[in-house]
């Protein structure tokens, strides 16, 4: 079974440089990860213990306990540095699927069953990255006001929670 | 690697027996009980809390329940409401180990997931 789509040339673009950017922040972050002699030693490599500061990386990288779980802190940390690096090797690998499949130029996009999970992960992380840029909340009115500094860049958001809905409508259609 | 002894059960206290003749009845209790406590706290089971968010669609979080668990339709569909309405759900349940593993799953697609245990 193969899903395709059709792009217009303006939105493969904007999908293909928002992924990018998303892409070049995860690669940032999994630079941070502690490059010590024991992960050298056993392959085993270990994430960063605290969570990151910048507020896209935050919500693409939650805290692994509840707050209301004793210890949050102490397991959160612990789980981070043990998940991190496999998490964003994870979104790192869903974003390449994304960019090889999705022609520049915009046109025909034709996806494996995989690849089409791939794409609903990476759709889905870049929603999250603009939800936390734009402060979306969940009763977003289709247009900002004019005078909003978000206003351009709403209607990409809209696109993409239609384009990820419609990935999931034809994935479970 | 193994994760740090976070959660750890407390250090097992034997307690040393001086006594000579001692009455063995009350001593063989006592050891019952505690052995029971510290099997229940290392039994106490996981949980996967899934959170509501502005972001995640209401269609996307319904599929990644049914992929991820295997729920059916229906199932992920309850779940899926009661992080809509109520705000979160607990979604799976387990060991330490398994509920670490579910979360981890559920960060890669995007959901906002934490793990807690029972209470």
């Amino acid at each position: 079974m193969r899903y395709v789509a059709v792009l217009e040339r303006p939105e493969a673009s904007v999908l293909r440089g928002l992924m990018g950017q998303i892409e070049q922040m995860l690669t940032g972050r999994g630079a941070e990860a502690p490059d010590d002699e024991l992960a050298a030693l056993t392959g085993i490599r270990t994430g960063p213990s605290t969570p990151p500061e910048d507020p896209v990386l935050a919500r693409l990288l939650p805290d692994f306990a509840s707050s209301e779980e004793k210890d949050a802190d102490d397991l959160s940390s612990a789980l981070r540095s043990m998940h991190e690096p496999e998490l964003i090797e994870a979104k790192r690998a869903a974003i390449a699927t994304v960019l090889t499949t999705c022609p520049a130029g915009g046109g025909r996009v034709e996806l494996a069953p995989s690849q089409a999970e791939e794409w609903l992960a990476a759709i889905n992380d870049v929603r999250l990255a603009l939800g936390v840029a734009l402060e979306v909340t969940e009763d977003m009115p289709e247009q900002l006001p004019a005078d909003d500094p978000r206003a351009d860049h709403l209607p990409v958001y809209h696109w993409l929670t239609w384009l990820q809905d419609s990935l999931v409508m034809t994935l479970t259609g | 690697m193994s994760p740090a002894p976070l959660a750890a059960a407390p250090p097992r206290v034997v307690p040393l027996d001086v006594r000579l003749s001692a009455p063995a009845e009350p001593e063989v209790d006592e050891r019952t009980e505690e052995a029971v406590d510290e099997a229940t706290l290392a039994d106490t089971p996981w949980q996967t809390i899934v959170w509501n968010d502005p972001v995640n669609l209401m269609s996307y979080v319904t599929y990644v329940l049914q992929k991820l668990f295997g729920y059916d339709k229906a199932k992920a569909t309850a779940l899926m409401l009661d992080v809509h309405h109520k705000g979160r759900a607990t979604v799976s349940s387990g060991s330490r180990e398994k509920v670490e593993g579910d979360v981890s799953r559920l960060h890669a697609a995007g959901l906002w997931a934490t793990m807690q245990r029972a209470s």
